[in-house]
């Protein structure tokens, strides 16, 4: 966690103060306010690259850009020795399409339900031929991990086999255009649940809580990530390869296509749902807990709704108080749950 | 070495000689004394430097074999019925990325309604799956076709599916020969995989293809088994030079020649079809028998030649494809090309009803009589069809 950071600074009439910086961890904009050695390298040519311009992802794709800096993150904990096994979905589609590819490490795609048993077996294939350097990275998006990939994914955790299972999470089935998924909130428009009827959009259910689910099986790492904090995803990456066993970072990356918005604002998108407390940022170890990113300011989760044209029967013709005070109120257990509000913070 | 066995032990042996490196394990009846003594000769040290995973789902041991085979390693798992259904995206992937696998199929009926026992209605339905497929009608030839099907996998980069009847074979004890370990090492050799996921020079395998080049894909893919269908025989004449019994190949016939009579079936069955028609032929009948050993690829042209001399064909099949008949008759009629002569299709056997050598005999008499409809449900119980179909069929 990097911690806001506090600069002397001298003033116009050369009054020395102390700033704080919240541009920093969580809030981190770009590179200028970190330490050097922080810093994500975007123009040098050594940097790693897992995933090379050219791919046919959509502008602004949160997918595209989460998949890059996960892995990138997890090449240079490995020292470049990474296999990368990734499930079917927009990520395969728009990266792979023959004879070209995007990828820079070696890469292999079996189905959509079974990236996590297919990582398995790879990484008993490099344990028995003594490879123990390289390791094995699993990919998928929500439907391949949280719907039909899911006996797979918690077969591979109740195992701990040494796989780290990123799942890029845009709520829907994007790449058969915009269906509904298990990780879809509620009330979102999809092409399976239409803004029409009386309650328009996805209904309310119990919900699955995959990173809890897979917190359930208490296995050594879990995290949640955005594409909004880009250095923290890179933290947590960089962490969970230093582990051996089952990993799981589930993150939260914005399709503008599915949730209707500018493609400029995937970024903004994502930080207001961590700013809401929609998706709280965490990270646990063996099941319980360890660290959650503190909200700054809390904004209403309409703010962060009102963004995305999938929500937009909750305000237009009128606004759907009630609806939207249950989406608020999940929110809210979010903050409560994950202590996403520290006092000082909002002092 | 000559050993008092069960079936599915002799093929847990037979695989461990062959040093696999990943093991899957799901459990579903008959084969789960397969994987029961590999797992346990894992944990032995009797077959060392391998991993045994037991997984969630036919599902994921498939796809566990998928990433272990193209991870570099020798790969194996077995299955049955459901289990083969429920792994069928699988089992189709793998041929379609060429990955050497072997699979055990513990053949088994499929529900609804469930039935646990013996009939080929799994093998049938993955038929056009892109794998070797091979027939074994023994144990001795179970054990045998899997040090084969390694070797037949690995040279091609097909998988490939030894089909051993559940219960009848897996389940049965008796002697079988398991071969000494060194001879089986030179006969196998080392792994040959059909990718190197090597982060020193990367590959993307799995990726999307589109029209312009899916046709090409499986073209090779067709041709691939073409291949198979020369390695079969040659690897079959190999394995008889070195182990000095003749397993596998296209298929075994006995006493083909100058049979009017051809009696065509694949597995156990065969050696109940054996008693009868060496009883028959003792009474002056002319009768032959074809023990289909290699169905996929199929061997046309050699089934042809086989049968260029029969007066008529009986096919038991296994299993049905309701609507059409038997799927191993249908290939026979192929194998046929243009000769119009009967190919009597005897649906028999199906969800472990034994197939007897006295309703065989019937059979076997009336089809030189031209008292043989093309399609016989063996022993089926009409009254319990009647009561069912009602006024239907009164």
């Amino acid at each position: 966690m990097i911690e806001p950071k506090i600069q002397e600074q001298s003033s116009v009439d050369g009054v020395q103060t102390r700033v704080k910086f919240y541009q920093t961890g969580t809030f981190t904009a770009g590179n200028r306010l970190l330490d050097k050695e922080l810093r994500t390298v975007q123009s040098s040519q050594e940097r790693s690259n897992a995933i090379t311009c050219g791919h046919r992802a959509c502008q602004g794709c949160g997918e595209a850009l989460g998949a890059r800096y996960a892995l990138d993150a997890a090449i240079r904990a490995a020292n470049g020795n990474i296999i990368a096994v990734n499930a079917t979905g927009c990520l395969e589609v728009f990266s792979t399409p023959y004879p070209e590819t995007s990828w820079q490490v070696p890469w292999l795609h079996s189905l959509f339900g079974n990236a996590t048993a297919v990582a398995s077996g790879v990484a008993a294939a490099l344990r028995r031929q003594g490879k123990d350097h390289i390791r094995v990275v699993a990919q998928g998006g929500d439907g391949g991990t949280t719907d039909i990939g899911f006996g797979a994914l918690s077969g591979m955790f109740e195992r701990n086999d040494d796989v780290l299972y990123l799942c890029y999470d845009n709520q829907g089935y994007m790449n058969t255009g915009v269906q509904r998924s298990s990780a879809t909130p509620p009330t979102a428009r999809t092409a399976t649940t239409p803004a029409v009827g009386k309650a328009p959009g996805n209904p309310f259910g119990i919900g699955k809580d995959v990173p809890r689910i897979a917190m359930a099986h208490n296995i050594p790492y879990v995290a949640t990530a955005s594409v909004a904090n880009l250095h923290d995803l890179e933290e947590k990456v960089t962490k969970a390869m230093s582990i051996h066993g089952a990993r799981y970072i589930h993150i939260f990356v914005p399709c503008p296509l599915g949730w209707a918005h500018a493609t400029r604002d995937t970024i903004r998108v994502a930080r207001l749902a961590v700013e809401s407390g929609v998706w709280p940022l965490f990270e646990a170890e063996h099941g319980e807990v360890i660290h959650s990113s503190p909200i700054r300011r809390q904004i209403p989760v309409e703010e962060y709704l009102m963004t995305q044209g999938r929500f937009a029967h909750l305000f237009k013709p009128k606004r759907d108080e009630e609806r939207l005070s249950a989406l608020q109120a999940i929110a809210n257990k979010n903050i409560e749950r994950y202590h996403l509000i520290h006092e000082e913070a909002n002092a | 070495m000559l050993k008092q066995i069960e079936g599915s032990r002799g093929v847990a042996e037979a695989v461990a000689l062959c040093r696999p490196k990943v093991v899957c394990a799901y459990p579903i009846t008959p084969q789960t004394h397969i994987v029961e003594a590999l797992g346990e000769m894992v944990r032995t040290g009797e077959l060392p430097d391998c991993e045994f995973i037991n997984v969630e789902s036919e599902f994921a041991a498939m796809s566990v074999a998928i990433g272990s085979s193209a991870g570099g390693v020798r790969s194996y798992t077995a299955t049955s019925s459901q289990g083969l259904l429920f792994m069928t995206e699988a089992v189709y992937n793998a041929s379609g990325m060429g990955l050497p696998i072997v699979m055990t199929l513990g053949t088994r009926a499929i529900g609804a309604p469930i039935n646990i026992w013996n009939d080929h209605s799994d093998a049938m339905a993955l038929r056009d799956a892109g794998w070797v497929m091979l027939f074994a009608e023994t144990n001795q030839e179970a054990v045998d076709l899997h040090i084969q099907a390694f070797r037949i996998a690995e040279s091609l980069g097909t998988p490939v599916m030894v089909c051993v009847d559940g219960f009848i074979l897996t389940h049965a004890y008796e002697q079988l020969d398991i071969p000494e370990e060194t001879l089986v090492t030179k006969f196998v050799g080392p792994f040959q995989p059909a990718y190197e996921l090597d982060p020193e020079h990367p590959v993307t395998a799995g990726a999307l293809v589109g029209p312009e080049a899916f046709a090409e894909v499986r073209y090779l893919a067709h041709h691939k088994q073409l291949q198979a269908l020369k390695r079969i025989p040659a690897l079959a004449e190999e394995f008889l030079q070195q182990f000095g019994r003749d397993s596998g190949g296209y298929f075994h016939a006995y006493n083909l020649e100058g049979a009017s009579t051809v009696v065509v079936g694949m597995g156990s069955v065969v050696g109940t079809v054996l008693d009868v028609a060496d009883e028959l032929r003792k009474n002056g009948h002319s009768i032959g028998v074809m023990a289909i050993t290699c169905y996929r690829p199929f061997p046309f042209d050699t089934v042809r030649e086989a049968l260029k001399r029969a007066e008529r064909i009986i096919v038991i099949d296994r299993s049905i494809t309701a609507g059409m008949g038997g799927p191993l008759a249908a290939d026979i009629r192929l194998a046929l090309e243009n000769r119009l002569l009967p190919v009597h299709t005897i649906i028999a056997g199906l969800g472990g009803r034994p197939i007897t050598k006295a309703s065989l005999k019937k059979i076997f008499e009336r089809a030189p009589l031209g008292e043989l409809p093309e399609i016989t449900f063996l022993d089926l119980n009409w009254d319990m069809v009647k009561n069912e179909l009602g006024a239907e069929v009164a």
